[in-house]
């Protein structure tokens, strides 16, 4: 039983955007919909600072001998990962479009700690104002991974600075998990069962868990590499009888499941849009679910693999590689269930489908190239290499960022009342998608070929496969810049939307109007149907019922 | 709220025994036990703080989902402790090969 | 719905809005607070696996340090710390039962025995300032044989203790605030809920020190 709402809503109804207007309405508020919107403003800013780091590093690689002094590209490198990973990819879906959508996916009113929200954003920015004055004040050159003992020791620039501004992003990522997994256990719906969640759900319960078990570790890191760096006790640093491969551990705890909480976001939208654009439930539903824990589960037991070389025992390697096997099943489980729905579902092409198969190629691609990292035979040759490189790139570029450019589309008119150029998007993702294999497929074959990573200058005969890259680049930069055009035009100026335009399931579709009121819903809703009841509605149809 | 309300009695009594326990460990440690000195005084933290988690921040009453989540949080400390002393406790396994 | 939202908040004055009831709304912040303290246990294991390492990487090292260790200190502040999570269960029991001035009275018990154990710290900090066993350039040994490892040693020694002496300041700091809410009559036998979160949090800070005080001050056989 789904409580359609009716058809059209017009600009005179309240909506959480015009119920109150000017910065104070913005900046104090506590209404989860608009903190999201404050997230997704500040996380573009950032991957766009990102983005620029990765400008200057491929117009570095053009030639062999490079256009910056090495210090400064090492900055480059370094400044780009850390943006990108701490400021961009782990908040990115969660902190927009879970931030939205979870209270309305289960018929919440608010998340459980709406002021716990609203400080997780400030801690972001906080976090993010810090790690960007580290940058204006001249950077950091440790790569992202701040090695010890060269960061806790030899390193000149600005460690310290660096690592407080995430040490304090990683406070607004664990509020942000704490939130949600309160909210999922203790705010669900009358009816709404675990059973019943969208998988987006859970997908988020599994990311909250990573990020409530897993950031503390990095935060301590952190702290420990600090007070390192002031007193040279030598926790990190074998001149004075530390090891230099428990910094390594301790950082790679966090830092592997990390991408974890960067991926399940993404997997839990491509669930929902391949489901409404299949027009079927999601095959195998349970399996997709304990896949999401059993990722997140998993995930805390393989970091060893990024060890391999670094003196780790042969034996604690073997147990990490074997784990990191394991670990890749529940992907392919659901990538296989994800083929299986689309499989008889009755399939159309708008721009939120057109991205989610672009996630379903590449991230195979990525996942099938992380397990030759895990081989250690193989690893032993590539690592360090720019194979790395296209494997996490495959991964979080071509899956991450698609599944998130894919759910800020889908979701795009629940969220503005508007509806995005169709035209115009579908242009760009195949641009995204063009520019993307032409930037980080050639790097699979020079990572091969033995390019190391992290280098300013590499032998000539690996220019043309650079100059490819960097060419593939600027295709992808201007993939990226025309949704940011006509998301901003379409906001102000697209044609209204309509309540449910993707005729998609779902509480967010079908009981909370577009856009939602502050509180969410005009009535409580009652859960009574399964997730994703697409043929349920056929049933009906055919019998003739409605 | 609706928890029962606990009688003093058990509170004084489970903090006489943490106080007893807390004088333990250290005549403990002042014998040479050798390996065992370690392992009682672990053995005696964890019984301490089991008191204090059962009673005086009353899990044996609570749901079980508090339980999971209190059972969770040792494990995964758990996890980063086995997991990274393995690699250092497995280190010289291979013949010939000291340092992995 | 509206209508029943107004009755309810008539009736239970500390419902927040978006919170169907206040069994809800005491279910979702037990569940936070223990989510929370999950962090904390990963926090401190990071450190606690810090220690571990080198302590089976060093054992001969880490034991000779336990000389230097103040264990009459660390033990009378394990007995401060335990007084003041008796205390602290005890004021939350008075909230149960609405017993204003008891809830103030052990508050302010626990939240002197949190300041005895600052105090004490700060006397045995000092003690190792005047050793120089403080980690830094000024950094000095006596046993030749293990300066690097026992450099290490009180790094963690400071970083442990010093973690949860931030954490017991913390502590100091919400305990007064809780102090003035019940001087303000803000808690009933109906709604108490801050006493009760802060008494879990108080009592992690007191488990921390539990495992703290055998890891630093019992290390191996006193000679």
């Amino acid at each position: 039983m789904s409580t359609a709402l009716p058809f059209a809503q017009t600009e005179t109804r309240s909506n959480y955007l015009n119920v109150d207007y000017g910065w104070k309405s913005w900046l104090f508020t506590t209404d989860h919909k608009r903190i999201a919107l404050l997230y997704l403003f500040s996380i573009t800013a950032f991957f766009f600072v990102g983005g620029a780091f990765a400008v200057g590093m491929r117009l570095n690689l053009l030639t062999p001998e490079g256009l910056f002094a090495h210090d400064t590209y090492n900055k480059l490198f370094t400044m780009h990962g850390i943006i990108m990973v701490f400021f961009f990819l782990v908040p990115s879906i969660p902190a927009t479009l879970g931030n939205f959508l979870v209270p309305i996916m289960i018929g919440a009113r608010d998340l459980a700690f709406p002021r716990i929200n609203l400080l997780s954003w400030y801690l972001y920015i906080i976090g993010g104002v810090i790690a960007l004055t580290a940058v204006v004040q001249g950077g950091v050159d440790t790569g992202w991974t701040f090695y010890a003992p060269f960061s806790s020791t030899y390193s000149n620039t600005h460690v310290i600075l660096t690592a407080i501004g995430v040490f304090v992003s990683g406070f607004s990522s664990i509020l942000t998990g704490l939130n949600f997994i309160v909210t999922i256990h203790t705010m669900r719906a009358p009816g709404m069962t675990w059973g019943r969640l969208p998988l987006f759900v859970w997908g988020h319960y599994a990311t909250s868990l990573i990020q409530v078990l897993g950031t503390p570790v990095i935060a301590i890191t952190l702290v420990l590499l600090g007070l390192e760096r002031i007193l040279h006790a030598g926790i990190f640093d074998p001149a004075v009888g530390g090891d230099p491969v428990l910094f390594q551990h301790l950082f790679w705890f966090y830092s592997h499941p990390a991408v974890y909480i960067m991926i399940l976001p993404g997997m839990a939208v491509i669930s929902e849009i391949i489901a409404c654009f299949s027009r079927k439930s999601i095959f195998g539903y349970t399996f997709v679910a304990i896949s999401s824990i059993a990722i997140a589960v998993l995930g805390f037991l393989v970091w060893g693999h990024h060890l391999f070389v670094a003196g780790q025992s042969m034996y604690a390697s073997m147990v990490f590689s074997f784990l990191s096997f394991l670990v890749a099943i529940p992907s392919a489980i659901k990538v296989f269930n994800w083929t299986a729905t689309m499989y008889k579902g009755s399939v159309s092409y708008e721009t939120p489908m057109l991205y989610a198969f672009g996630f379903i190629g590449l991230f195979t691609i990525g996942g099938l190239t992380g397990l030759f990292l895990a081989t250690m035979a193989i690893d032993v040759h590539v690592t360090d290499t720019y194979f790395v490189i296209a494997h996490f790139h495959y991964v979080m570029v071509g899956g991450m960022v698609m599944a998130y450019l894919g759910g800020i589309h889908f979701w795009f008119p629940k969220i503005s009342g508007r509806m995005y150029p169709e035209g115009w998007a579908k242009f760009a993702a195949l641009i995204v998608f063009v520019g993307f294999n032409l930037t980080f497929f050639p790097q699979f074959i020079l990572g091969y070929q033995g390019m190391p990573r992290r280098y300013a200058h590499y032998p000539p005969e690996f220019q043309v496969l650079n100059v490819m890259s960097t060419a593939g680049a600027s295709i992808l930069a201007v993939g990226y810049l025309i949704p940011m055009i006509y998301l901003a035009w379409a906001w102000r100026n697209g044609p209204k939307a309509p309540q449910n335009p993707w005729n998609a399931k779902g509480l967010e579709w079908e009981q909370s109007p577009t856009p939602p009121p502050t509180f969410n819903f005009d009535h409580q809703p009652v859960v009574t149907e399964p997730a994703y009841n697409y043929s349920g509605e056929e049933q009906e149809v055919e019998l003739g019922r409605q | 709220m609706s928890h029962q309300v606990v009688p003093v009695k058990v509170y004084a009594a489970v903090f006489g025994a943490l106080l007893a326990l807390t004088i333990t460990t250290v005549a403990v440690s002042k014998l040479d036990l050798g390996e065992y000195n370690f392992i009682a005084a672990m053995t005696i933290a964890v019984i301490k703080a089991t008191l204090v988690v059962m009673f005086f921040m009353d899990v044996r009453h609570a749901t079980s989902m508090t339980k999971l989540f209190v059972g969770a949080g040792l494990f995964w400390m758990t996890i980063l402790l086995v997991f990274v002393l393995s690699d250092y406790l497995s280190r010289g396994w291979l013949p010939g090969l000291r340092w992995l | 719905m509206a209508d029943s939202e107004a009755t309810v908040a008539v009736h239970e004055p500390d419902l927040r809005h978006h919170f169907d009831d206040s069994a809800q709304q005491l279910d979702s912040s037990t569940l936070g607070m223990w989510v929370f303290l999950v962090t904390e246990v990963m926090f401190f294991g990071g450190m606690f696996g810090a220690y571990t390492v080198y302590r089976n990487m060093y054992p001969d090292a880490f034991a000779s340090t336990s000389h230097f260790m103040n264990v009459t200190i660390g033990a009378i502040n394990t007995g401060v710390l335990i007084c003041s999570s008796f205390t602290m269960v005890l004021a939350v029991r008075s909230a149960q039962l609405g017993q204003k001035k008891a809830i103030i009275a052990f508050l302010v018990l626990t939240l002197i025995l949190g300041c005895v154990f600052l105090s004490l710290k700060y006397v045995e900090y000092h003690e190792k300032w005047v050793d120089h066993h403080i980690p830094g350039p000024s950094f000095q040994y006596q046993d030749p044989r293990y300066v690097h490892q026992a450099q290490i040693l009180f790094f963690l020694y400071f970083a442990m203790t010093g973690m949860h002496a931030i954490h017991m300041i913390v502590g100091a700091g919400l305990l007064t605030t809780l102090i003035v809410m019940a001087a303000r009559n803000r808690f009933s036998s109906a709604w108490y809920t801050p006493v009760e979160m802060i008494g879990l949090y108080w009592h992690f800070v007191d488990i921390v020190w539990i495992f703290l005080f055998p890891l630093l001050y019992l290390i191996g056989h006193t000679k």
